[in-house]
């Protein structure tokens, strides 16, 4: 599409187009303006302020992230006035809850905390009164301490616009406001499906994945992407570990296809199975059908299996021996998989389980 | 599979999942979406919320994609074909389907003209429960939809009728000219993480990689040459023909790589008689399945998450795997173990890493062979990819099917191989639910799903529970003709009357003692939607 808008920011002329926001068009000439409750491809409601913008002949600050762009538009990004109102906002929302990054799980990488350093506050000029919630912990995937939040609403559109499963909302007032599900409840008492969704898009250390608590700090993390072993969505995540451990799930929205950053329950929640106890460590191996299965090395299975194929190949014919391969492994070792029935035993009995 | 096959030519997904969010209109039919593929039902979702998508749901159950549902078609178990035929019946009748396309891109439409013409929305209402005004409604909504998408999973292909179920919906798709374009097509949504890729790869009885079938001789000549053997041109058993032939001693010798029949298997006692029948039963896998439990070899393997390698996603998008963590104890990646078993029973297979397998794939697998891992570093890639430069494709049989022209089948609807009487009167359906997978090796072992879903439950419809005498949270004892298991009892409205669910998630309550392994002629999938069963209070 064709710019169309000229106007003006920080002394700079630039185009943008119509229906452009003050703050998208900033990100794309490469000028900073600082966020919290803005999040990509949900609405922008415009509720914290901290994206505040001087526009030249208008009545008071404006929040870049809700302002469209009009020609011959004057903005100023980084005035006193600009900075003194974002200092204000982030000490008052710092002052009014807990946010003792001593003991919070986000420190490292928490927008609060960010903000804080950016705009270089000491601390904040009033006294911190925190709302005294108690810490809802009461199902062991997410933990919530509403004396953390921020209000920024991000929970909440995660909820309705980007999963749409229509749990959380906002409900008292003013210094009474919080978000969660309907009536107050906890989540596990609620029609929540534990997608995770809020805890991905929680900006401070309100939503947090509870099973990572005190298993690493986010820079003692390792992140590798990789592909989600469950259903057939193949969503894109990334699963943190620490020392050979692994600790979290998260999506990731720079990944974009298949899954756009969001995950379900299973994906964020159901990895435990990989470093259960229960898990196969050594080749078990029984002579007849009365003995136990018992340990044995890998080079007397492999053998046993070898003698025992090669055997009834012989005997019995290719034919006489089948495969199940599996939906739930590779490309490649399912390739190797049917390779193996049909070159080496000599047979096409080999199918799995994806008519179940 | 069998079914679009024989209409499309292919039997992947035609589409791909971001499509869903911005076409006009989504029939979800056989699918809860939510449950099972719950990150594709947000794409659905906010279709429905956000662009203006008209949904249609067609299921038995009320499923919670009923409540973004501009019509919800409530049919009983088992009658898609009649819903399906009672819907183009309403099209063609109002002369609201797409004559041009029909008439340049595909061929049989007679045929199906002519049977569909006997499924009036009077005469399906009787057959299906659902109304002759709800079946115009969403008949009308459909057609008149520019670009319609229909979805769904095994809810259409675990009947006996499966493929003539998959067969109906591609006509429906056709029927409208909705094959072919952004935004429309037909797309099974594969519930398993690489059950698309296990099939691309050959893993089926019948085809090498990329579908060429072991009876051509040309493809059977190109294989022979790449691993350098003779190969059997004799088309393979099916997992239900293998275990009935292990039953009759046919087959001696049966090695399972990650699967565990023995709970997901229909007729479960007979199962096991099968698999107790064989002289050798190797199972690899990353527990003590229940299968595993009466192997007499079980190997150790690696989970996904301590190996590389690659999965295709439902939309045929082929994407890495990376390995985070170390194996536990001894545990070998599959791939490694079937090399040192191969090379050892005289056929030297001596790869470096998987890498260097893909690198042979591409080579036997046209539709893969534009893939590296280079390029799958950043996005996977969408089959067919043929060239290095080939972008992959979003949607298949764009100006052409890939059998040339689409073909109609006329079907008639056929009942389930096994309906309620009056000594089972209730219809038992059988699934998964959000919190659990498949036959719970992975899920049940995880802390935080386990606490949301920590048993299996029977969902009960109220009026049912009533007349039966049973409370919530009761145990209760459901029987068919092939077993009796327990488990508590769930009253919801989400089960219709004389229609009650269960899950196959837990080997305590292994639903599929119950189930019917009548299979569909032609897919060999086994009914597990439908089959007749009694209950009461334990």
């Amino acid at each position: 599409m064709e710019k169309e808008i000229a106007f003006t920011i920080d002394g700079k002329n630039v185009e943008a187009n119509a229906g452009q926001t003050i703050l998208e068009c900033a990100r794309e000439n490469g000028i900073f303006i600082p966020t919290l409750c803005h999040y990509e491809k949900t609405t922008n409601v415009g509720a914290c302020r901290v994206c505040v913008v001087e526009v030249e002949n208008a009545r008071s600050l404006v929040a870049s992230c809700c302002t469209p762009v009009s020609p011959g538009m004057v903005v100023r990004t980084n005035t006193e006035a600009v900075r003194s109102a974002q200092k204000m906002i982030v000490e008052l929302l710092w002052s009014s809850g807990d946010h003792n990054c001593l003991t919070c799980e986000q420190n490292g990488q928490c927008e609060l905390q960010n903000l804080v350093y950016w705009l270089q506050i000491e601390k904040p000029r009033f006294e911190i009164e925190p709302p005294g919630y108690t810490i809802e912990d009461t199902n062991t995937m997410i933990q919530r301490d509403l004396n953390k939040c921020v209000l920024c609403g991000r929970c909440v559109r995660a909820c309705n616009e980007i999963q749409v499963n229509e749990v959380l909302d906002f409900s008292m007032r003013s210094s009474h406001a919080k978000v969660g599900p309907a009536f107050d409840a906890d989540y596990i008492n609620s029609s929540c499906v534990f997608c995770g969704e809020c805890l991905q898009v929680c900006p401070t250390g309100a939503i947090i994945f509870r099973q990572a608590k005190f298993a690493g700090r986010p820079w003692e993390l390792q992140k590798t992407r990789t592909t989600c072993a469950y259903c057939g969505v193949g969503c894109q995540m990334d699963v943190y570990s620490k020392d050979g451990k692994i600790v979290k799930v998260l999506g990731n929205r720079e990944y974009g296809k298949p899954n756009n950053g969001s995950l379900c329950v299973k994906g964020r929640f159901g990895m435990d199975f990989i470093q259960h106890p229960d898990r196969l460590k050594k080749p078990l191996l029984r002579h007849n059908k009365n003995e136990d299965l018992k340990e044995v090395s890998w080079e007397e299975a492999i053998s046993f299996i070898a003698n025992k194929l090669s055997a009834a190949k012989k005997k019995s014919g290719p034919d006489s021996i089948a495969g199940l391969s599996s939906a739930r492994c590779t490309n490649e070792e399912n390739y190797l998989f049917q390779k193996f029935m049909r070159a080496v035993i000599g047979t096409n009995n080999v199918d799995h389980c994806a008519r179940l | 599979m069998a079914g679009l096959a024989a209409s499309f030519g292919s039997g992947a997904m035609t589409n791909s999942i971001e499509e869903l969010e911005f076409t006009d209109l989504i029939l979800a039919t056989g699918t809860n979406t939510t449950e099972n593929h719950p990150v594709i039902s947000s794409f659905i979702k906010r279709g429905v919320r956000q662009q203006g998508v008209k949904l249609i749901v067609i299921d038995p159950r009320e499923i919670d994609l009923v409540k973004y549902a501009d019509v919800w078609l409530c049919h009983k178990p088992g009658t898609d074909v009649a819903v399906l035929n009672g819907l183009m019946n309403v099209i063609i009748s109002e002369n609201l389907y797409a004559r041009d396309y029909i008439a340049e891109r595909t061929e049989n439409f007679d045929a199906l003209k002519a049977v569909v013409s006997k499924y009036t929305p009077e005469h399906v209402e009787k057959i299906s429960g659902v109304s002759a005004k709800d079946l115009k409604k969403a008949a009308r909504m459909y057609a008149q939809a520019k670009r319609a998408s229909i979805v769904y999973a095994m809810g259409i292909t675990q009947h006996t009728s499966g493929t003539d179920n998959v067969k109906s919906v591609a006509n429906l798709s056709m029927l409208c000219g909705n094959v072919g374009i952004e935004g429309g097509g037909v797309n099974p949504l594969r519930g398993q993480n690489n059950v698309q890729g296990a099939c691309d790869m050959g893993g089926l009885p019948n085809v090498y990689p990329a579908y060429q079938q072991v009876s051509n001789e040309a493809a059977r000549k190109k294989f022979e040459a790449a691993w350098g053997v003779k190969l059997s041109a004799k088309p393979g058993l099916t997992l239900m023909e293998i275990m009935a032939a292990a039953g009759k001693g046919d087959i001696k010798a049966l090695y399972i790589m990650g699967e565990n029949p023995l709970l997901s298997d229909p007729d479960l006692k007979h199962v096991e008689k099968e698999l107790r029948n064989l002289d050798l039963l190797i199972v690899q896998d990353i527990f003590l399945t229940e299968t595993a439990q009466i192997a007499n070899v079980v190997l150790p393997s690696t989970s996904f998450a301590e190996k590389e390698g690659t999965f295709t996603n439902t939309e045929r998008r082929v994407q890495r795997v990376r390995k985070i963590v170390d194996a536990p104890g001894e545990a070998k990646a599959d791939w490694e173990i079937i090399s040192e078993l191969s090379t050892k029973m005289g056929y030297s297979m001596k790869y470096s890493s998987a890498k260097e397998i893909f690198y042979e794939v591409i080579n036997v697998t046209p539709s893969y062979a534009g893939m590296t891992y280079e390029r799958l570093e950043k996005e996977g890639l969408q089959w067919p990819c043929p060239t290095a430069d080939h972008p992959g494709t979003k949607f298949l049989h764009k100006d052409r099917f890939s059998r040339g022209l689409g073909l109609f089948h006329a079907i008639e609807y056929i009942p389930p191989a096994e309906l309620p009487d009056e000594e089972y009167p209730l219809f038992l359906s059988t699934g998964r639910v959000l919190y659990h997978y498949h036959t719970g090796t992975m899920t049940t072992r995880a802390q935080g799903p386990s606490e949301r879903y920590p048993e299996s439950l029977v969902e009960i419809n109220p009026l049912d529970a009533e007349k039966l005498g049973i409370s919530e949270g009761q145990i209760v004892k459901v029987t068919s003709r092939r077993g009796t298991i327990q488990a508590k009892a769930q009253i919801t409205q989400k089960s219709m009357p004389g229609t009650i669910f269960m899950n196959f998630h837990f080997a305590g309550a292994p639903v599929n003692a119950l189930t019917n392994p009548a299979l569909d002629p032609t897919g060999k999938i086994p009914e597990y939607k439908v089959c007749a069963v009694k209950l009461e209070a334990a």
